[in-house]
């Protein structure tokens, strides 16, 4: 048993070593292709090489931009995110509980999601202005559907039989709910809270065209009308590191507090 | 030990299930009749969808007759309750517990906490032999040990009827015969009446007292088999004349049940 064990924690040790070589492979391989772009003359123009990208990022806080950009932004995310949040939750779990609030919302939850944000920004703007209220609406909007989607499902597939054999063990209604259902639910609901972060960056862009006075979808459109392609290309690969921040983030979350389950979803 | 036996744990009276399908109304159960002594063995084979899980379900409270009445101890079953537990066969532990908290849930349901709790888990996880992986969680189980931690679980809780629905149906040839001996090892220690559904005519003689054939559309009892092979009983026991010869009695019945439902 001990040699086996140690055997096997040499393997992940092992393991853990190779994952950070190819890591170290598929940057190199990227970085190949970025430079291959920036000398090729028909791409040149828009991917410029990544010592002249990188070299943007003392000019974007010398203008004063970047700390204002992303600021701006995480605040209009976060603050989006987490309202869709607050309010998928209890419609979730309203409509896995009941029937009737299922067939109302559920159909219209999928409609709406199918629709790209882009698409409706501009009634939003017309009804609730612009600044800051309606970026914050676009990511709620968002945010909800995607989370809501993704709670109910998981709610409404959990095993009735966990739920039978609590019941046999003497637990009441209000035991089920504390000690079966939410830690049941609770993976579905860190897969929602991670696909939420992603819809709410990927949404970010829509929402700042909605009139903004900064961050950092505003900004990459104002580098757009000016040609300025090296800031443009550091500000998408900014978005691109705190997506996957957040997302490692919510899955060392997922595997330290759903570590129990039997298989991991994606 | 005459008069124990006629002890009456539960009393099946004149049970009737149906329920709303999608032609209209299917009987599940009718005319159910059993009385299960104190202490008893019973086992129930079938043909699937003869509703014998229906039954089970029934006593446990989990389902409402249609009509008729199940009375555990005298007192008429309207909902599930801490004389009976139940052991599925899908094992029903809670994923996110360790082995230990699993066994704890209904002890903890009763009010019982703390190290008096963990004291009495501890004895039947010692029980089922499985003192090595109290801490950890069902996934790191293989399913023999998985059923074995829901069996420890249902005697923790101290059920005065334990109702078994086909708990061995999902486990392999050997990890099944071994966990029967476990069973009946258990039951000839720590008497508890036992309902037992299973689809294998082996294990419910091996197992019971009687062994109750019930057949299919509508779901009623067809016949009650009184297994006169004393315990204790082991794997030999099913190379036993007598042991073939009820067999054969019980299969003959059984297959013709088969041969029904396939109509």
């Amino acid at each position: 048993m001990g040699e086996k064990s140690s055997a096997r924690k040499g393997g992940k040790q092992g393991g853990k070593m190779m994952s950070r070589v190819w890591l170290l492979i598929s940057l190199a391989v990227a970085i190949g292709l970025w430079t291959l772009l920036s000398v090729l003359p028909q791409t040149a123009r828009s991917f410029p090489n990544i010592i002249v990208t990188l070299g943007q990022i003392p000019v974007v806080i010398e203008r004063g931009i970047l700390w204002k950009d992303l600021s701006s932004s995480l605040i209009s995310v976060g603050a989006g995110y987490a309202l869709g949040f607050i309010i998928a939750l209890p419609v979730a779990i309203l409509m896995a509980w009941y029937k009737p609030v299922r067939n109302i919302i559920e159909p219209w939850i999928q409609f709406i999601r199918n629709i790209p944000p882009l698409a409706y920004v501009p009634l939003i703007v017309i009804a609730a202005g612009v600044g800051r209220r309606p970026q914050i609406i676009v990511i709620t909007i968002a945010t909800f559907l995607i989370m809501c989607i993704t709670m109910y499902q998981g709610i409404i597939n959990i095993d009735e039989t966990l739920i039978k054999a609590a019941r046999v063990l003497g637990a009441r209604d209000k035991d089920i709910f504390i000690r079966v259902l939410a830690p049941a639910s609770l993976p579905f609901v860190l897969t929602a809270i991670r696909l939420g972060a992603s819809v709410a960056l990927t949404t970010l862009i829509a929402a700042e065209s909605t009139g903004a006075f900064a961050g950092l979808g505003m900004r990459i459109r104002s580098f757009n009308n000016n040609f300025e392609t090296a800031p443009m290309l550091l500000y998408i690969i900014i978005i691109g590191v705190i997506g996957i921040t957040v997302e490692k983030i919510i899955k060392l979350l997922e595997r330290k507090l759903t570590g129990w389950q039997e298989k991991r979803e994606i | 030990m005459a008069g124990e036996e006629r002890d009456i744990k539960v009393h099946i009276d004149n049970v009737k299930k149906t329920y709303m399908g999608r032609t209209g109304e299917v009987v599940a159960l009718n005319g159910v009749n059993l009385d299960i002594a104190n202490n008893e063995f019973v086992t129930v084979v079938g043909p699937s969808g003869c509703g014998k899980s229906t039954l089970l379900n029934i006593i446990a409270g989990l389902l409402e007759p249609s009509s008729g009445t199940v009375t555990c101890n005298g007192k008429v079953v309207t909902g599930t309750g801490p004389d009976r537990g139940v052991v599925f066969q899908q094992y029903a532990l809670f994923p996110w517990l360790t082995v230990k908290k699993n066994v704890m849930f209904g002890l903890n349901m009763k009010g019982i906490n703390g190290e008096e709790a963990e004291a009495i888990a501890m004895k039947y996880i010692k029980m089922v032999d499985l003192e090595k992986f109290v801490n950890h969680y069902p996934k790191e189980l293989s399913g023999g040990m998985k059923q074995r931690v829901a069996i420890a679980r249902a005697y923790a809780a101290n059920p005065e009827v334990l109702l078994m629905d086909e708990p061995f149906g999902a486990l392999d040839a050997q990890t099944r015969t071994q966990l029967q001996q476990e069973l009946l090892d258990t039951w000839e220690k720590e008497m508890k009446t036992c309902f037992f559904i299973t689809h294998d005519v082996d294990e419910a003689l091996i197992l019971g007292q009687r062994v109750v054939i019930m057949s299919a559309r509508p779901g009623r009892i067809k016949d009650i088999i009184d297994v006169d092979i004393p315990y204790p009983r082991d794997q030999e026991t099913k190379m036993s004349p007598r042991f073939l010869e009820l067999k054969n009695l019980i299969w003959s019945q059984v297959y013709q049940e088969y041969l029904e439902v396939r109509k």
